[in-house]
This record gives structure tokens, C-alpha cells and sequence, in this order.
């Protein structure tokens, strides 16, 4: 099987989706001629064509504003926000109207659009290039959320996404474009082309919104994590020595509640970890959910590993980043209360 | 010579304020007729001035004059007046509705029935409108059905938009006609992403996109011009200056540009100022910009000279902050009565003709207003269920909601 990069697998994803329906179009800042900031649509324009793939003006609510407006054309716009720290001025479009054209107009007009974003620091990205807003889509109703982990899951995902009727935020965390990061940052990355889940098939398939994945079966402790912690949650159950069962959840909305629920109350313990700031963060919600679901079978506090709250700091980027060493002090601690 | 003194900070005025004598001397009025009719692939670097002049077609005596007069027929005329009539009806018994407690909320069009049902006549089947919430007419010339918008402001158990939405944001796509958010201008370039699609598609449908003056301070509006001057999008781009944003009289918005439609010269989209109380002049015009759109000849900006001489919304009281009597001196008259005058001159209408048919309408509008509310209204009758409310937020409900609605029980 072909191995791909992220970037290569969300590529193919919008290969694959405008080579089977010619409803779905690609814009964005620097998207057309020149292929993205981060190469994720290099080729599509040449391949398909300007009416197809084309440049945008810098103007975030304008890219989702029109997108919107197409979507109701009966196109299948699937845009990108250079940064997800850019997505700021197209917020008003995205959830008061993306969001409820459905609802409000009892389905005359819908919103089948994808909001691609790359999300997530480690790169020395400063405030403005590596925020997490996930939360900031997760409570608005009408949207949905996903933040693929690997280029298998990001390819069905995001052809999944762009194949669903309504609209997804796709958030791509830009640290595991080349390799799957576990935010030891002094060391070498693997890249994908040596990772199974870099292994990506050609041609089309799906990987289901709303289904989370065990990425590693474990019976001391259920860890809650997406995007780039999947793999900071592996090295601190590596380094820690404790059987933690780590979910990818993969979807934040709709969320696999199912498996949650399965794993925490056969662990009896849960850490929720994430790389956005911590209050009111997703985490929140999980943790809420995992104590109305599985309070009787809790045996410590669920704990909450996160970006401090603070903006993402430049310079002190590793001291802000949830790394393997505070996820692992969560790991103990919870598995010593 | 130079100010050297302490900056001082500008804040715009409008000309009088309650107890004051309306003034409207700074309103230059040009001739009815005197406007240039420009072919539709004119250079817009050449019509710039047509941007700050205002095109007119019904002259003081009623007739139709210069070079945009001629292209409706008596007929449609006629159809004309009774749209605008019936548009004028109908916000009468909405209004008395609201104060009766039928519901909660109304907005009327009073002044302001030319702009969009005189519109609605330039496009074709299929074209799309993305609305403000004074754009009713726009349905009602094409035909909807009253009894379906009263559902729909009665919030009632026939609303096609199941008692989501506040009263008087309808939704119809079969009639070109964008579900209105109530945000303001994000509909602005949504508008003009349809009108990007269609040419993606090589259609030949158009897009109409509309804001009012206040509105056009939003980052939207900006985004929607640069989007149609970059994409050469096939769409109409309204701006409804009906002078008043609420209590904000439109110089605050404006600013120092002069007009409204002089927004659109700095993108290269030509920009024409048309008199919004005069149906002949605003059909005209607007027709003029869909010929331009559906020949790939890209964006019109139009400005829509018009007087919001009813409240705001049901909520809002003018008398606070203009002077009673300003609606009366508005220099651009009634659009109703400018149109009745002009078929009256043409002699194929009269006083006594318009008298019947406002007591017909009257009753054909309270006739759809008794089959509406046969169906409930706010507080009475049948309403939406509960269950409404959790439903069509996804084409498929998400586990999570669906708990929730069980947790409500239904």
C-alpha cells in the first residue's frame, strides 16, 4: 500500500472528491496556483482546472462567506483557512449562518461546506499560528468538528467531510503533517513513510465522522486525546509504564460517546488531554460527560492535561506544549489516587 | 494654512433632530429624465458621475420621461401598483397584528414597496435573491403566497419554518428567495458566492445581493465587493438607502464617501444611483444590471434613493430621534402615489379604479389573514411542537441531541 504524508493524504482527498463530483471546488489564500502554504492543494488546479481551484483574497470571512453562498448553489465548496488563527473574522459566517442555514430555513437551503484549517503549535508559530479553537466550534450547534491524527484517518475523514450534508470545521494539526510528533521535540520525527498509519490507500474511501479509534488497548486508564496527543499520550504510557488505553477520538462532533463510556468504565480512571488552552477547553465537556456517565465506576478524579491558559508563546513554546512528561505526572497521579 | 490647534474628534450629525423643521435643501434632486442611459458594457470609468446623480424616470406631472422610460407595459404597470398596494396592505394588518398580540415582532416596508417589487420584475425565474428584512416585496411580486408568509410571521402550526424563526424572515428557494438570518450583511457575500457558483457552472442564472446603508459598514459588504470585482461575479449588488439605520441617521455609516454607490468605483464595479420611490426608474435600472450580469460583464453596484417613513421595527418609536413631519417632506414622494398618478396620466387608471382596488386588496389581505390564523398564531392556537426544535439542525440527528430530546421528553 502506497505510504503518504498527511499532507499527501489530504491532497489525495481532494483529488479523489473533484474527480468524482464536480460539485466540489477548492479555494483559498494561496490554494490555487501555488498549491498552500502547506502544499495540501499543490497540483489541484493544474489538475482541474481554475473554476475549480482557485485563490482567494485575504478574507476569511469572505472564502466562508462565498463558500456559503455556493453551497446553497448546490456546489460542495471545500475551503481553506491559511491558520486556524485566521479563522477569526469568518467566525460570524461560520455559526450564525453555516451553521443554521438548515435549521433556520427547516432545510429550503443547506450548507454542505468543509472549512479546512491546520491547527495546533510546535512549529514556533507564536500566538498567532498555533491555537487550538476547536472548542469555539464544538459548542455551536450545527456544526461539526474533526481533527484527524494520521494520513489514513485524514484522508477518509476529509472525504468523508466533503461528502457530508452539512458543515465540517476540519482541523489538520500541523505538526503531524510530516510524521506523527510526540512532542519530544529535541528528538528526530519519524517520518510516515515509516509509520503504518502512514500507509494510505488509493482511491476512494471513508472513515466515518463521529467514530473514535483505540490507538492503544490498555486496562489501567482510558486516555482521551486527538490530533497531535494521541502520540504525546504514547510516549508518556510508554515512559511511565502504565497500561493506558488511548482513544483518538477523531470526531469531537458528533462524539463517540459509546466508546468513551466502554473503555473509562473498564478502567475506572480517564485523563483528557489536549493542546488548547484549559478552561472551558474540550476537555471540559469530556470530562463532564465521562462523570455523568461513568461516576460509579470512577476510581480517582478525571484529570485534565492542557495548554496552559495563556496566548502560545514563542520562545517558550515547550514550556506551554503538553509534552510526554505532563501528561505522564497525569498518568501517575491518577493512577496513585 | 494649517489647523495647529488641539485635534478635535468628528462626530456626523444629521441635518435636524426632533422639534426641528425637516430639511432635505442637501438632497439634490436631478431632473426626471436627465440621467444617461449608458449601453451595458460601458466602460465604468466613464459613468463615475452616475454614482452621485440619481436616475429618474416619473417626472412631478407623472410621466415617464428620458431614456430609462418605456420598457413596462400598461398592463405590467398596473401589476405594479397592486403588488406595491397589496404590499402596503398587507404590512398594515401585520403591524395591527403584532399590536394585537398575535405576534411578536413586525417589520413594514412603508415608502420603500418600489424597490423590491419593482426588482423582482427584472429578474428571471431561477435568479436568487439573499434579502434584508424589507425586502417582502420581492415575494409578493412573485407570487407567494400571503397566507404562507403570515404562517410564518404567526409562528404557527403551518409555518414552513417550523417556529424557528422570528417573524418576517421567510424562506423560498422555488422563488429566489434566501432564507433572511437577521444577521446583518452576511447575506451580502453570500449573494455573491451564488453568483460565483453559477458561473462555475456555466448557468445563467444571476445572484441579487441586498444591504441597507447602515449595514454597508460591515466588513461584508468590503468582502463582497472585492470578491464580485476579483471574480467578476454575475450579481447585482442593492444598497437601500432608506436614510435611517434605525436611529442612526446613514451619515454615520457613509461617512465621507459622498453616496453609497460610490463604494463601488474604488473596486471598478460600475455604480449607478437610481430614485427608490420611483417603480419605473428602480425596474429599469435593476434590469439594466442583470442584462450586464447574465452577459458576463460582471457586478452592479445600485443605490436605491428611498425614506423609511414607518418605525423601524415594531419595537422602535422614530419620533425619539427625527422630526415627525420628515417623512412627509421627503423630496422623493410616495412610491404608490407616484405610480397611481402616472397611470392616472396615462388614462388607464383613476382615483375611483384605486379606491376599489385597495378595498379589494384590503380583503383579499384579511381573507389570507383568517385562513393564517385558522392555523394559530403566536400565543393561540396550533403552534410548532417541541420536537420541531431539536429536529433539522443536522440531515441526521447526532447522538447527543437526540438524548436531549428525549431528556425534554418528546
Amino acid at each position: 500500500m502506497p505510504r503518504r504524508t498527511m499532507i499527501e493524504a489530504i491532497r489525495d482527498a481532494m483529488d479523489v472528491s473533484m474527480a468524482r463530483d464536480e460539485r466540489v471546488i477548492v479555494f483559498g489564500e494561496d490554494v490555487g496556483f501555488f498549491g498552500g502554504v502547506f502544499r495540501c492543494t499543490q497540483g489541484l488546479q493544474a489538475k482541474y482546472g481554475k473554476s475549480r481551484c482557485f485563490d482567494a483574497p485575504i478574507n476569511e470571512s469572505g472564502i466562508v462567506g462565498s463558500a456559503i453562498g455556493m453551497a446553497a448553489y448546490g456546489l460542495k465548496p471545500c475551503v481553506e483557512i491559511q491558520f486556524a488563527d485566521y479563522m477569526y473574522p469568518a467566525y460570524d459566517q461560520l455559526t450564525q449562518e453555516a451553521a443554521r442555514l438548515r435549521y433556520r430555513s427547516n432545510g429550503d437551503f443547506t450548507c454542505p461546506i468543509v472549512v479546512r484549517m491546520p491547527t495546533g503549535g510546535g512549529i514556533f508559530g507564536g500566538q498567532t499560528h498555533s491555537q487550538s479553537p476547536e472548542a469555539l466550534f464544538t459548542h455551536v450547534s450545527g456544526l461539526k468538528t474533526v481533527v484527524p491524527s494520521n494520513p489514513h484517518d485524514a484522508k477518509g475523514l476529509l472525504i468523508a467531510a466533503i461528502e457530508d450534508p452539512d458543515p465540517v470545521i476540519f482541523l489538520e494539526p500541523k505538526r503531524l503533517y510530516n510524521g506523527p510528533f510526540d512532542g519530544h521535540h529535541d528528538r528526530p520525527v519519524t517520518p510516515w513513510s515509516k509509520h503504518e498509519l502512514g500507509e494510505v490507500a488509493d482511491g476512494h474511501y471513508t472513515v466515518p465522522l463521529g467514530k473514535a479509534v483505540i490507538r492503544r488497548p490498555g486496562s489501567a486508564v482510558t486516555v482521551l486525546a486527538y490530533g497531535t496527543m494521541v502520540y504525546v499520550a504514547q510516549a508518556a504510557a510508554e515512559e511511565t509504564g502504565i497500561d493506558a488505553e488511548i482513544i483518538d477520538l477523531r470526531t469531537l462532533l458528533p462524539l463517540d460517546l459509546d466508546t468513551i463510556v466502554a473503555s473509562v468504565k473498564k478502567t475506572g480512571r480517564c485523563v483528557v488531554v489536549h493542546e488548547a488552552t484549559l478552561t472551558s477547553g474540550f476537555g471540559a465537556e469530556l470530562s463532564a460527560l465521562v462523570q455523568e456517565n461513568c461516576f460509579y465506576h470512577l476510581e480517582a478524579p478525571v484529570a485534565r492535561v492542557a495548554g496552559w491558559d495563556t496566548p502560545y508563546p514563542h520562545a517558550q513554546e515547550w514550556d506551554y506544549f503538553p509534552g510526554p512528561a505532563r501528561v505522564g505526572r497525569a498518568l501517575i497521579e491518577t493512577m496513585g489516587a | 494654512m494649517a489647523d495647529a490647534g488641539m485635534l478635535r474628534f468628528h462626530v456626523p450629525e444629521p441635518e435636524v433632530r426632533p422639534g426641528g423643521t425637516p430639511d432635505f435643501s442637501n438632497v439634490p434632486i436631478p431632473k426626471a429624465g436627465s440621467a444617461p442611459r449608458p449601453e451595458i458594457d460601458v466602460d465604468p470609468r466613464t459613468i463615475r458621475d452616475m454614482a452621485f446623480s440619481i436616475i429618474r424616470v416619473l417626472n412631478r406631472d407623472g410621466e415617464a420621461v428620458g431614456p430609462w422610460a418605456g420598457l413596462l407595459s400598461d398592463e405590467e404597470l398596473l401589476e405594479g401598483l397592486r403588488h406595491m398596494m397589496t404590499l402596503r396592505s398587507f404590512d398594515a394588518r401585520m403591524q395591527m397584528a403584532q399590536r394585537q398580540g398575535k405576534t411578536s415582532f413586525y417589520m413594514q416596508h412603508l415608502g420603500e414597496e418600489a424597490v423590491s417589487c419593482a426588482f423582482r420584475k427584472a429578474l428571471a425565474a431561477g435568479d436568487m435573491n439573499f434579502p434584508t428584512y424589507r425586502q417582502a416585496g420581492l415575494l409578493i411580486a412573485d407570487g407567494y403566497s400571503m397566507v404562507t408568509m403570515m404562517n410564518q410571521i404567526y409562528s404557527n402550526e403551518a409555518d414552513p419554518l417550523k417556529g424557528r424563526q422570528l417573524p418576517i424572515m421567510y424562506s423560498s428557494k422555488e422563488h429566489g428567495f434566501f432564507s433572511i438570518s437577521g444577521n446583518l450583511a452576511t447575506q451580502y457575500i453570500q449573494a455573491v458566492g451564488w453568483a460565483m457558483a453559477s458561473a462555475i457552472s456555466n448557468d445563467s442564472k444571476i445572484a441579487a445581493a441586498w444591504i441597507g446603508d447602515g449595514s454597508t459598514a460591515e466588513s461584508d459588504f468590503h468582502s463582497a465587493l472585492v470578491f464580485a470585482s476579483t471574480y467578476k461575479a454575475p450579481v447585482i449588488l442593492n444598497v437601500v438607502n432608506n436614510q435611517w439605520a434605525i436611529s442612526t441617521f446613514q451619515g454615520i455609516a457613509r461617512g465621507g464617501s459622498g453616496t453609497f454607490a460610490a463604494r463601488g468605483l474604488g473596486f471598478g464595479i460600475p455604480a449607478l444611483r437610481v430614485d427608490g420611490n420611483d417603480y419605473l426608474a428602480v425596474h429599469a435600472v435593476a434590469k439594466w444590471a442583470a442584462e450586464r450580469a447574465r452577459a458576463n460583464l460582471g457586478p452592479t453596484l445600485i443605490e436605491y434613493v428611498t425614506y423609511r417613513a414607518g418605525a423601524h421595527s415594531s419595537s422602535d418609536d422614530p419620533s425619539a430621534y427625527r422630526p415627525k413631519a420628515e417623512s412627509d417632506a421627503w423630496p422623493l414622494g410616495d412610491p404608490v402615489i407616484r405610480l397611481k398618478n402616472h397611470l392616472i396620466q396615462k388614462g388607464v387608471w383613476s382615483n375611483e379604479r384605486h379606491a376599489q382596488a385597495e378595498a379589494e386588496i384590503l380583503e383579499t389581505v384579511i381573507a389570507a389573514q383568517k385562513e393564517a390564523e385558522s392555523h394559530g398564531t403566536l400565543h393561540a392556537g396550533g403552534k410548532p411542537s417541541t420536537r420541531d426544535m431539536f429536529e433539522g439542525l443536522y440531515a441526521e440527528m447526532p447522538p447527543h441531541l437526540r438524548r436531549q430530546r428525549q431528556q425534554a421528553g418528546v
